[in-house]
């Protein structure tokens, strides 16, 4: 399935919203989102990734490169994941990383 | 500043093309494959080849895509190497074809139609979930893959912990929470290991080495037991595929290609928390077998560089395994060491046990070698210089080096004569008084010059008896293994305890309980590391077999439910090893001197016998105590209390004389395995003094330990009392 992710900026904070399989293939555009809104210099980041069916090692690793691109103050919402987003994040340890919410504003 | 930009580099843009994939000459160094801006490097060694081609698969195809035969001119020396463009990491496999001569005699046995793992891959599929039906007909089995070095290990690094300071525990990745009862949500994995973290630490112990997790084919030898119809396999691992990539299998997220980011998650927590990780690494041989085995990787790469082999070209079985890697082969010797460096620098790995690791210090004849290269490089290196480097001094072809392994300063032994003399002692052997006293002060008289972190002590290991079944069998019983009871050490210095096996009688249980917790009571009062196998803290069993290299079943996984069954021995173990980490007059580095150097009126050791100041070193004697001055800790650093520890290995209750305190000192006990639970331990800084102050009575085969110091608080006063149920 095809990866889209779509952005803006609400008050201060960064809104991402992907859908389809985040892999090797689809991270570079992840990443170049991220980099966008990175120069809004966002208090906080908002993943709403109901509609991300998987998510592979690189984009594992686009978490990351968020939280240190944006820096440690910068809190990583991921709003709604499936299951297996959210499993993989947990075996992982990734899922230190963020917050696992079912809607933002919290 | 001016900014690094890839895109300017022309050494980053394809100057060939193969039928569509683009590529350039490569990197020679370093070897495997590396990723590089736009594509990946590929790099290889092979001293004997005519040609070499790299082979590339899409993840799980049943054909490659494309071989790219490397030209002439990317050959520098004996090495290949070559830049390939616009690849998937994440989906792409590969390996190698190399062309050259098979001429067994000469050592050369090169097959063009077999394609090869690369020795230095990151990480293999091919058995990426534990026990997954492979497809037999696959014509690349275990597939060499690349793997994303960009872990966020925040501020974790190797935590340095002194070697004395450790009390290692010794797991089975799949084995210590693969049991229903473990009630973790990732059962079997490196997952399900950081879930256990909270009972490590209630445990107390400060080091996890962990059994190999190097890739390996748990289907290796794989056969059907004729009597029960299961299926013995390669469970513990002792047979490496690749040295630098992780076991898929142990990873919750091996099916996602993700076990580098589980293993190191876990390994940062475990640090996090104050626990090292060691791990159990076998380079004494690989998983290609002898001339009958499988060409998997080094055999058809390189085979007279990677193995020692015979004048005919067959292969030296130093292992017992079919071939024994030649590790002082410069090559091999330089894989070895970027390996180590690696595991060191890549997943913050604290050290490495080395299996019959003296193989390491045998010469490409097999010869033993005075001055082995690979274990002075290993004991000089930089990247490795705070690991520790622990040996098992043996090896399969007869050489045991336990006191005389090269040691070069830095390296420790599995001290397997302490297991035996601990064993024979502990059973009621007598005429061992003397190599007794030699074992609890961190042998001596095998490591007089390198001080008691030489040796690691221990009473059990993953290879024969558990503790429980140390003191349930005389004879081991490996019937289960499928190899009619010949396989496994016979000589196992264990005791019933007057019954062959699980039994109902009470008193024959107490005594297995008792000798357990005088087991456990030694390991940690004995200088030197002490080493703890997986469950003996809860009483585990494997039913009498002492050699469950194949069994992926309750022989191998732990109970949990043991720690209640077993209640009495899981508490005294988190007792007696927290009683060590209170204690750092039994944590020396250095030997006792024998001597009062520190001018309290006492040595900073003495022995005593049931009357104080005179041990009884005779034949017959079965009765030994010493008393550690904690004036002395450390060599005077630091201040502990004064440690007393009494054995009485024989089977009728005795009274000891206790040596007198200084002023203002009285002697208080800590712990008594002679007395049921919970009476057989106090808790720290509550021991209870002693209403006499001469003479205690130990119960037959039972220890205790006093500690003198300026009385508690409370004023509770006890005598020592003996256990009148005990069983001599």
């Amino acid at each position: 399935m095809n990866f889209t992710v779509t952005s803006e900026i609400k008050n201060s904070v960064a809104e991402l919203t992907l859908s389809g399989s985040l892999d090797s293939g689809s991270a570079s555009v992840f990443q170049a989102e991220i980099q966008k809104v990175a120069g809004n210099v966002p208090t906080e980041m908002v993943l709403r990734v109901s509609e991300l069916s998987f998510m592979a090692s690189a984009g594992l690793r686009m978490i990351v490169f968020a939280k240190q691109k944006l820096g440690p103050s910068v809190q990583i919402y991921l709003v709604k994941p499936q299951d297996q987003i959210i499993d993989t994040l947990q075996m992982t340890g990734f899922i230190h990383s963020v917050h696992i919410v079912d809607k933002y504003p919290v | 500043m001016a900014e690094s930009n890839f895109d300017t580099r022309i050494d980053y843009y394809p100057t060939h093309e193969h039928k569509g994939i683009k590529y350039r000459r490569g990197h020679v160094l370093p070897f495997g494959a590396t990723m590089v801006p736009n594509g990946v490097n590929f790099s290889i060694y092979s001293s004997a080849a005519f040609s070499c081609t790299l082979v590339l698969f899409e993840k799980g195809a049943d054909q490659p895509y494309t071989e790219i035969p490397f030209p002439e001119e990317f050959r520098i020396g004996n090495t290949y190497s070559m830049i390939v463009f616009d690849l998937d990491f994440e989906t792409l496999e590969y390996g190698y074809r190399m062309d050259g001569p098979f001429n067994p005699e000469a050592g050369h046995r090169f097959d063009k139609t077999k394609i090869l793992s690369d020795p230095y891959a990151k990480a293999i599929g091919g058995r990426d979930e534990w026990m997954a039906p492979p497809n037999w007909e696959n014509v690349y089995p275990h597939r060499s893959r690349l793997v994303f070095e960009d872990f966020d290990w925040e501020n974790d690094k190797p935590l340095e912990t002194p070697i004395e300071d450790l009390i290692v525990y010794e797991a089975h990745v799949r084995s210590f929470t693969k049991h229903e009862s473990s009630k973790v949500k990732y059962k079997g994995t490196f997952a399900g290991i950081r879930e256990k973290i909270p009972y490590l630490l209630e445990l107390g112990v400060n080091c996890l080495e962990l059994m190999p997790i190097y890739e390996f084919d748990e289907y290796e030898h794989s056969k059907t037991n004729p009597e029960t119809g299961e299926m013995l396999i390669n469970y513990w691992g002792y047979s490496t595929l690749n040295f630098f990539a992780p076991k898929s299998g142990y990873a919750a997220t091996g099916k996602y290609g993700m076990q580098v980011d589980e293993l190191k998650t876990l390994i940062k927590d475990l640090h996090a928390n104050g626990i090292e990780v060691m791990l159990d690494v076998v380079f004494n041989h690989t998983a290609e077998g002898d001339h009958r085995g499988p060409t998997i990787s080094f055999k058809g790469i390189d085979n007279n560089t990677y193995y020692m082999l015979t004048p005919e070209g067959y292969y030296y079985n130093f292992s017992g395994t079919g071939n024994t890697l030649n590790c002082n082969h410069p090559v091999v010797r330089n894989m070895v060491l970027d390996c180590l460096r690696y595991w060191a620098s890549e997943y913050h790995i604290d050290g490495f046990r080395f299996d019959l690791a003296a193989i390491l210090g045998r010469a490409q004849d097999g010869s033993p070698l005075n001055n082995p290269p690979l274990l002075e490089s290993l004991a000089h290196d930089p990247v490795l210089a705070k690991c520790k480097l622990i040996a098992e001094a043996w090896d399969a072809g007869g050489l045991y080096q336990v006191g005389s392994f090269p040691a070069y300063g830095r390296w420790a032994e599995w001290n397997g004569k302490y297991r035996d003399t601990i064993r024979r002692f502990l059973k009621g052997e007598e005429g061992l008084i003397g190599e007794m006293s030699q074992r609890l002060q961190g042998s001596p008289d095998l490591y007089s010059t390198r001080g008691t972190a030489a040796g690691i002590n221990f009473i059990t290991c993953h290879d024969g008896f558990t503790l429980m079944d140390t003191f349930s069998y005389n004879e081991k019983h490996n019937e289960a293994n499928g190899e009619n009871n010949n396989d496994g050490n016979n000589d196992n210095f264990s005791w019933n305890c007057g019954w062959e096996g699980e039994t109902d009688d009470e008193g024959i249980n107490i005594l297995r309980h008792r000798q357990i917790k005088n087991a456990l009571t030694l390991l940690m009062v004995s200088q030197g590391i002490p080493m703890i196998l997986m469950g003996d803290e809860m009483g585990r069993t494997k039913y009498g077999n002492n050699n469950t290299y194949c069994h992926d079943n309750d022989l191998n996984w732990l109970n949990w439910d043991l720690i209640e069954k077993n209640a009495d021995i899981y508490y005294f173990a988190k007792h007696i090893i927290n009683f060590r980490r209170n204690h750092p007059v039994l944590r020396n580095r250095d030997h006792f001197r024998n001597s009062d150097y520190m001018g309290t009126g006492y040595s900073d050791i003495s022995f005593h016998g049931t009357q104080a100041w005179n041990a009884d070193w005779s034949e017959s004697s079965r009765v030994l105590a010493y008393m550690l001055d904690g004036v002395h800790a450390k060599n005077g650093f630091t201040t502990d209390d004064t440690v007393y520890v009494a054995i009485n290995m024989h089977w009728e209750a005795l009274p000891f004389e206790l040596p007198h305190l200084p002023e203002g000192k009285s002697w208080h006990v800590s712990v008594n395995t002679d007395m049921p639970s919970p009476y057989d331990f106090h808790q720290h800084t509550k021991e209870p003094v002693m209403e006499d102050q001469y003479s205690c009575i130990l119960g037959p085969r039972s220890v205790v330990i006093l500690l003198g110091k300026k009385p508690n608080l409370t004023k509770k006063k006890t005598n020592l009392k003996t256990n009148k149920k005990s069983k001599k």
